[in-house]
């Protein structure tokens, strides 16, 4: 019998005591981070080539993997939606469910997760490596404050690439609902894209997608600047950091696209 | 010399306080409940190298970081020039900063910016010089520290010794009034270390700054330094100058000047009579 099977209720009770303070204490922290890091948004603004440049890394640098992947899940789309469509006989309307799909729900959730794996998990490393190895501290005791000069550019870098991310997964994804559906099975291309013209608004279709993609910016990069700035200052710490960043930033984007969800669809209703 | 810190009045005294560059009066610091530093009074005059020296885990980088302001003491006083360190805002803080240096143990490189742009990182961030003044301040910085051929190169790029000279060069970017050293010997082959300590001498006495020197390396801090401190457990136990060092006959500076492996520092971590655990039932 191990040695925590063998303690009481109580044992128990106090340990999940303890893991409910500790989980709220670090949410408190995470918020006064949150704040910290929005104190210094005008620094990474006045200094715009630090904001420039984690938007290279955390954008440009995510664009194969972004742009592979929207492509991929707009031709899986295309045949499973004309599967469906056509025992309807609606296979015409396949141009706007590709493109609904993809702008409302998954370019914005996909990318984020590919976002996370990619741009959050390289940030939460790379600042938890300058923690380790005493760059953050150095700073510091230059009178630099690592919050204004690392953390703040590469939160707003990340807030500001997964809309045009999400936006470009979308625009390769109907590109590939487009090859497979038109090129490939043979529908008429005046229906699969007149069908999206007509069926698709920008109020509130893609402003959804915009705002969910901006939210799970917003969260991912936070969780990511968060999680490396108070890693333990080892190898250890650094990795389990950066799984932190992937397993946490995942959740919530589902949480936070379910919540979302349920809000615009009760305004759209 | 006196042993538990009553040097530290010998040396003040010899420097007057009003000339103190550090000034640290009765200093306790705990990481929560665990003691760390114990009634530290140290007084660091200006323009001198003073070393502080002690076995790992003894509290001496502690030090460097309450004179830093990186951590608030539990009691006792930190002045830096004048200024009491604590009840600094973060403003004054920073400000005071500016006028400090900081060698880490490993260089603390920012790993993504040249030797060049390690340099001028702090005369970009803290002036408005036009960027060829910068470069001719960097060019000298690094001639200064042998490595004015290194500037294009990455921190990747650099020997352990080569590193700890971009970051000493680094620390005197601004012209600081003091400069701290954390373990500036770790690890470094016997040439570097030479060249390094030579560097903090030559540095000190050219720029006129005050060194602080936290290290274990009793021999390479000798040739070099004005005066040391000897920390262990959170306490100053032993101070003086080189000579005095070397003529000393406590038995906690011997060891810790001849090396011996057992000692006032035991060799046996704490644990029950060796006999009496070989043969204890075990059940």
């Amino acid at each position: 019998m191990s040695i925590d099977a063998a303690q009481g209720p109580s044992y128990w009770l106090r340990r999940l005591g303890g893991a409910v303070t500790g989980g709220v204490a670090r949410v408190g922290y995470a918020t006064r981070f949150l704040g910290a890091v929005l104190w210094h948004t005008p620094h990474a603004f006045r200094r715009i080539h630090l904001t420039l440049r984690e938007i290279y890394f955390s954008g440009v640098l995510s664009l194969v993997i972004i742009l592979m992947s929207g492509m991929f899940v707009g031709m899986v789309l295309s045949l499973q939606g004309y599967e469906t469509l056509k025992r309807y006989g609606s296979d015409e309307q396949l141009g706007i469910l590709v493109a609904l799909a993809l702008v409302r729900e998954l370019a914005p959730v996909i990318a984020g997760l590919l976002f996370a794996s990619r741009a959050g998990s390289a940030i939460t490393a790379e600042i938890g490596l300058m923690k380790a190895t005493e760059q953050l501290a150095a700073m510091e005791m230059m009178a630099v404050d690592p919050l204004a000069r690392v953390v703040a550019p590469r939160f707003w870098g990340g807030v500001i690439s997964m809309p045009l991310l999400a936006a470009l997964f979308s625009a390769f994804g109907i590109f590939g609902g487009y090859l497979v559906g038109v090129r490939l099975i043979g529908i008429d291309e005046g229906a699969f894209w007149g069908q999206m013209q007509a069926g698709v608004d920008f109020w509130p279709d893609v402003t959804d997608g915009i705002i969910k993609s901006f939210v799970f910016g917003a969260a991912v990069s936070l969780i990511a600047v968060f999680e490396g700035y108070d890693s333990k200052p080892t190898a250890e710490g650094v990795s389990t950091a950066t799984t932190r960043t992937v397993v946490i930033s995942s959740l919530a984007i589902l949480a936070l696209d379910f919540v979302m969800t349920a809000f615009m669809f009760r305004g759209a209703a | 010399m006196n042993p538990h810190g009553s040097d530290a009045a010998t040396l003040g005294g010899r420097a007057g306080s009003d000339t103190a560059a550090v000034e640290l009066v009765d200093l306790s610091f705990a990481y929560d409940v665990r003691p760390v530093l114990e009634g530290i009074t140290m007084t660091i005059p200006r323009g001198k190298i003073v070393a502080i020296m002690g076995g790992s885990g003894c509290g001496k980088t502690t030090i460097l970081r309450l004179i830093g302001g990186a951590l608030k003491p539990k009691s006792g006083s930190v002045r830096v020039d004048g200024q009491s360190v604590p009840d600094l805002g973060p403003e004054a803080l920073y400000h005071l900063r500016r006028r400090c240096g900081m060698l880490f143990q490993f260089g603390a490189l920012f790993t993504d910016m040249s030797v060049f742009e390690n340099i001028a990182f702090p005369m970009r961030e803290h002036t408005d010089l036009p960027e060829e003044l910068i470069r001719d301040l960097v060019l000298m910085k690094l001639h200064a520290v042998g490595l004015r051929g290194a500037a294009q190169l990455m921190p990747s790029e650099l020997s352990g010794g080569m590193a700890r000279r971009v970051a000493l060069a680094r620390a005197i970017a601004l012209d600081p009034m003091l400069v701290m050293y954390d373990e500036p010997f770790a690890g470094l082959d016997p040439i570097s270390l030479g060249v390094i300590g030579q560097l903090i001498r030559r540095l000190n006495d050219a720029l006129g700054i005050t060194s602080v020197v936290v290290t274990h390396d009793v021999y390479e801090s000798l040739k070099i330094v004005d005066y040391l401190y000897f920390v262990s457990e959170g306490r100053i136990v032993a101070g003086g100058t080189a000579a005095e060092v070397r003529q000393s006959m406590m038995p906690f500076v011997r060891q810790f000047v001849d090396g011996q492996p057992d000692g006032p520092v035991p060799f046996h971590y704490p644990a029950p009579p060796y006999r009496e655990e070989l043969f204890a039932r075990v059940d």
